[in-house]
């Protein structure tokens, strides 16, 4: 017993150094996996509240871009708005309620990264604006990411620009789906894999969500093929997109709840015991 | 021994607010940042007890972890230079470490230059093999960590100059 405690205060630095070592290896590897980085997020009280001051700052310069990027959207809408030919008649039920399965809620982003590999970013809501974990996040021009961790007013987001995020999406014309991956290197393109070879694939055709995931709906825009090869044991293709999203420049988000989710995964959880 | 403590505190605090609010967006070329922080660990005042750096060490990697969502690779990294900066330490200045006289505002200028050197190379070895975490990637993990040294330690040295105490 004498010799054991005397290792220990012998060794006292080298197995501190193990033991600290060993606890950040686990959080390390605790992110590699999807939704178990539970303990080390910036959406705590502390992180959160630094980047929200910051931000309110440095949003100021950036004003100009994003009204552009605002207006663009509001333009879109405008067109699609008053150019539909079916014109609602007046029996028209006005209920918010009715038929909606998705709920959208606007947010801002308070820290964005684009250069590491595994990107996180930062909202100003959380819980408190009922936004949960497993919700979708997207941006006027197309897809961002999913809801990771939530604290009472702040959520991280996986973003698309992350090694493990992973969604499922289609080509716009025919209904061929595969999983979107990032390869870690640049933020302008991620790319699709699982697409089987018999897909019409050309360069320049657009990528969208499938809605097969269940958290985000069916058409949103993710990107244009950039280029595309067979994969090594050519049956399915690798496509490289070009996101619509500009990365690098995002500030205000919309985050999409599935108000059915819950009927769904227990639809799905039901059918797969069996 | 206040003074020392307050001027770690206040270095402490200063170098994870300039990282993260600061340094973390430079993104020069698209993803080369520096990684300054790693200053306090260079910094620290080497009489002190072995045990309370290496666990301050792992604190400051920890906040700067918090901070940017990385998990554990900056507490990892930190950690691993604060164990091995007294064998760093003896290589670089030799007698004067064994003598504990080391003062870094007095030392010669090429000793500073590679022990900052080493102790950022290594501390960025750590940090991008942890972050890409996979052996087929092992080109991307050896630019990054040399593009992002090269920067590191060029900002190191003028912060350590600019704010270097002329006692001479």
């Amino acid at each position: 017993m004498q010799q054991i405690i005397n290792f220990i205060i012998r060794n006292k630095t080298f197995l501190l150094f193990l033991l600290l070592f060993s606890i950040s290896l686990t959080f390390t590897i605790q992110t590699h996996s999807y939704h178990k980085s539970k303990f080390i997020n910036s959406a705590n009280f502390l992180t959160g509240g630094v980047y929200n001051s910051i931000s309110n700052i440095n949003r100021y310069f950036d004003l100009k871009s994003q009204n552009d990027i605002l207006i663009e959207e509001n333009n879109k809408l405008k067109s699609i708005l008053y150019n539909t030919k079916n014109k609602k008649d007046s029996s028209y039920i006005d209920d918010l309620s009715l038929n909606h399965t998705y709920k959208f809620t606007t947010a801002s982003v308070l820290k964005n990264s684009y250069s590491s590999s595994k990107n996180v970013l930062l909202l100003n809501k959380g819980f408190s604006d009922s936004i949960k974990e497993d919700f979708g996040v997207i941006s006027s021009k197309g897809i961002v990411g999913i809801i990771d961790n939530t604290s009472r007013h702040y959520a991280t987001v996986i973003s698309v620009l992350n090694t493990t995020s992973k969604i499922s999406a289609q080509l716009k014309k025919t209904n061929h789906f595969g999983t979107l991956i990032w390869n870690g290197i640049s933020p302008y393109f991620t790319q699709l894999t699982d697409i089987p070879k018999i897909a019409p694939v050309k360069v320049g055709d657009t990528i969208i969500t499938s809605g097969r995931s269940s958290i985000f709906p069916k058409g949103i825009p993710v990107g244009i093929i950039q280029d595309f090869k067979l994969d090594v044991a050519e049956n399915y293709y690798e496509i490289n997109i070009k996101l619509f999203n500009d990365m690098t420049n995002i500030e205000h988000v919309y985050v999409i709840e599935n108000i059915d989710i819950n009927e769904i995964t227990n639809l799905l959880k039901s059918s797969t015991n069996e | 021994m206040n003074s020392v403590l307050y001027t770690n505190i206040t270095r402490f605090i200063l170098l994870v607010g300039l990282q993260v609010l600061v340094l973390n967006h430079i993104n020069f070329l698209g993803y080369i940042n520096p990684y300054v922080y790693i200053l306090f660990i260079i910094l620290f005042p080497i009489k002190n007890s072995r045990t309370l750096f290496i666990f301050l060490s792992f604190i400051i990697g920890l906040t700067i972890d918090i901070f940017t969502d990385s998990g554990g690779i900056h507490a990892a990294a930190c950690v691993s230079i604060a164990y091995a900066r007294p064998i760093v330490l003896k290589f670089c200045f030799g007698t004067v470490y064994e003598y504990q006289t080391v003062k870094f505002d007095t030392v010669e200028f090429s000793s500073k230059f590679l022990y900052i050197t080493i102790l950022t190379v290594l501390h960025h070895i750590i940090l991008f093999s942890l972050e890409i975490f996979n052996i087929s990637k092992v080109i991307l993990t050896v630019q990054k960590t040399l593009f992002s040294s090269i920067f590191t330690i060029i900002l190191c040295i003028l912060v350590t100059i600019i704010f270097s105490r002329k006692t001479k």
